[in-house]
């Protein structure tokens, strides 16, 4: 049992539930692989280790419970969830010291079915950022190169994955903050449609364009989060009064046979790094092999995506970030005397400099005068980006390309805004149009041997199809190796 | 210039910022280049196409009116930086 901790999430939850292993014995080994690997990935903003323990030796003294599905799993948290008792921070110094009285739906849920929190996850501060290096405390490093970042916004959930530090994490996607830090470390992430997962409790970037979804090292086990994360919360009117089907029914299927996958050329021409372009070619091959058609298709608005996507995101971060006011929580500027001043002083203090740069930027695009050449323009620009989906959906079953043009990044290598932006080519559409999508590993390029991610396309609710093509893929190509830390 | 450093120092004290004269320089370029960037969107002819807002197009989602107390007052006021037991305090408004 020395590779424990390098298991899957539904293995070790199988050995959990016939008490092969104890809860204490599992969430310990976690532990130690937290502390001998922290120190390289920084992945983590705490780690709950004594609570976890305690929840444990309860556990293991009551005994399993079959109706709990992840029963006794360690698991991590991207820190913008609200935790109850567990400091929530969203990696920002405006929210250092902030304890939430109450759990997010989603933190509930996994509570409910036997899962253990066993740490909070450093991301780019409020979500902002392809990289993790936005975060007001930590940079997190990728599992397979130190030097290179993991991806983000949800890095610290990548790299807490792909270090074996946890049997899975759930990460939120805006405009690829799940897809992106997935591809960048070798793991399995899911951005589920808009609405299929209650948002109560998250903190809010881009109300119309966030999901929160799982990032673990498996196909199977993404099924298993999201059949306890997904369905209608009454709490978040946004979330869908949709039947959850069942997730891990679709998997274990190996003939591909009608299945048309539609190849954007937008996704597969220029810019792609060759390294990238190999692998997902190969993935693409594999699942021709096993009975698939391709068919070419159009998203010919891919090239607007990201302005349309950063005006929207912005105003709506501008206003979702005005309630941190030095008022009800948070960081708050003591010295100020008079109102207006203690909301200015402590908002300029305790926010980093891109999350100023997206408030300023937002405050601007729906200020009057500015308001219909940007934010109305760009919302029209997003129902033709939705239009354009729907057409090629028309065509084919599944969308795939990479999730993004390069394998992992230098830390301090995108040091401009636009460029960092520019990284979210292939992901932001998605957001936009609300429609669910995964990152698989596909192996590593051969020029960086760092991991590819390719990435799967479906209509909204499709995300049983999504995960049994994944899993068809997953079980036949080369296994996926694990980082050597 | 699409956004100038003095529209950047209006725009963020509108968002409650007060922002160093340097910082406002490079965020005053910074942001020219993205709005320049944004700029593409004006090739596209959107006259007839209706907003797009959010993917769930219907959300006015109606339930019972019926009171119901989910946190207690202490709970609500246990984050704040002030507070007196019944209110949030903060410095004088006037």
């Amino acid at each position: 049992m020395s590779d424990m901790h390098s298991m899957t999430l539904s293995e070790i939850a199988a050995k959990l539930q016939s008490r092969e292993v104890s809860v204490e014995h599992v969430v310990q080994s976690c532990l130690d692989r937290i502390e001998s690997t922290e120190p390289r990935v920084h992945a983590l903003l705490n780690v709950q280790d004594e609570a976890a323990l305690a929840q444990a030796r309860e556990m293991d003294q009551a005994g399993p419970d079959v109706s709990k599905p992840l029963w006794g799993v360690p698991i991590v948290l991207k820190d913008l969830l609200t935790t109850k008792g567990v400091a929530t921070t969203c990696a920002s110094r405006i929210l250092e010291g902030f304890v939430p009285f109450y759990d997010a739906t989603v933190v509930e849920r996994l509570r409910d079915a036997g899962a253990i929190l066993i740490g909070k996850a450093n991301m780019d501060e409020f979500a902002m950022g392809s990289s993790t290096e936005n975060s007001a405390f930590q940079k997190t490093s990728n599992p397979w190169d130190s030097d290179r970042v993991p991806g983000g916004s949800s890095g610290g959930s990548g790299a807490t994955v792909a270090a074996c530090q946890c049997y899975g994490a759930l990460g939120t996607d805006t405009g690829g903050s799940i897809r992106l830090p997935a591809s960048f470390c070798g793991i399995v992430g899911l951005k589920p449609t808009y609405g299929r997962v209650s948002r109560f409790g998250m903190v809010a970037y881009g109300s119309s364009l966030d999901q929160i979804g799982p990032m673990t090292r498996s196909v199977e086990d993404a099924a298993r989060i999201l059949q306890i994360i997904a369905g209608h919360d009454p709490k978040d009117s946004t979330s869908v009064d949709r039947e959850v089907p069942d997730y891990c029914a679709s998997l274990g299927k190996d003939d591909l046979s009608g299945l048309r996958i539609g190849l954007p050329e937008e996704y597969w021409g220029e810019g792609l790094a060759p390294e990238v372009e190999a692998a997902c070619r190969d993935a693409i091959a594999k699942a021709e092999s096993l009975g698939a058609t391709t068919v070419p298709v159009k998203l010919s608005l891919t090239d607007y995506a990201i302005a349309t996507y950063y005006i929207i995101a912005v105003a709506e971060a501008s206003s979702n970030l005005s309630r941190f006011d030095g008022v009800r929580y948070g960081y708050r500027n003591k010295d100020a005397e008079e109102l207006i001043d203690m909301y200015t002083r402590s908002r300029t203090e305790g926010f980093g400099d891109e999350v100023q740069r997206r408030i300023i930027m937002g405050a601007y695009v729906l200020s009057s005068g500015y308001y219909d050449a940007y934010y109305r323009k760009a919302a029209q620009v997003r129902r033709l980006i939705r239009r354009d989906f729907e057409q090629a959906f028309a065509q084919c079953d599944v969308i795939a390309g990479p999730v993004c043009p390069t394998t992992a990044f230098r830390s301090g290598e995108k040091a401009d805004p636009l460029q960092m932006y520019l990284m979210d080519i292939f992901t932001i559409s998605l957001n936009l149009a609300g429609l669910p999508g995964m990152s698989l590993p596909v192996g590593l390029g051969s020029e960086s041997q760092m991991p590819v991610g390719l990435q799967l396309m479906g209509p909204a609710f499709s995300e049983e199809r999504l995960l049994s093509v994944a899993d068809a893929l997953e079980r036949s190509l080369p296994p996926m190796p694990v980082p050597e830390m | 210039m699409k956004i100038s450093p003095e529209e950047v120092a209006k725009v963020a004290s509108l968002a409650r910022l007060d922002l160093s004269t340097e910082k406002i320089e490079l965020f005053a370029g910074q942001l020219d280049d993205i709005l320049n960037y944004m700029d593409k969107l004006g090739e596209l002819d959107t006259s007839d196409v209706e907003p797009l807002y959010s993917p769930v197009e219907h959300t006015t989602v109606l339930r019972a009116d019926e009171p119901r107390k989910d946190y207690s007052r202490e709970e609500v006021l246990s984050n704040a930086p002030e507070q007196d037991g019944a209110f949030f305090i903060v410095p004088r408004i006037v």
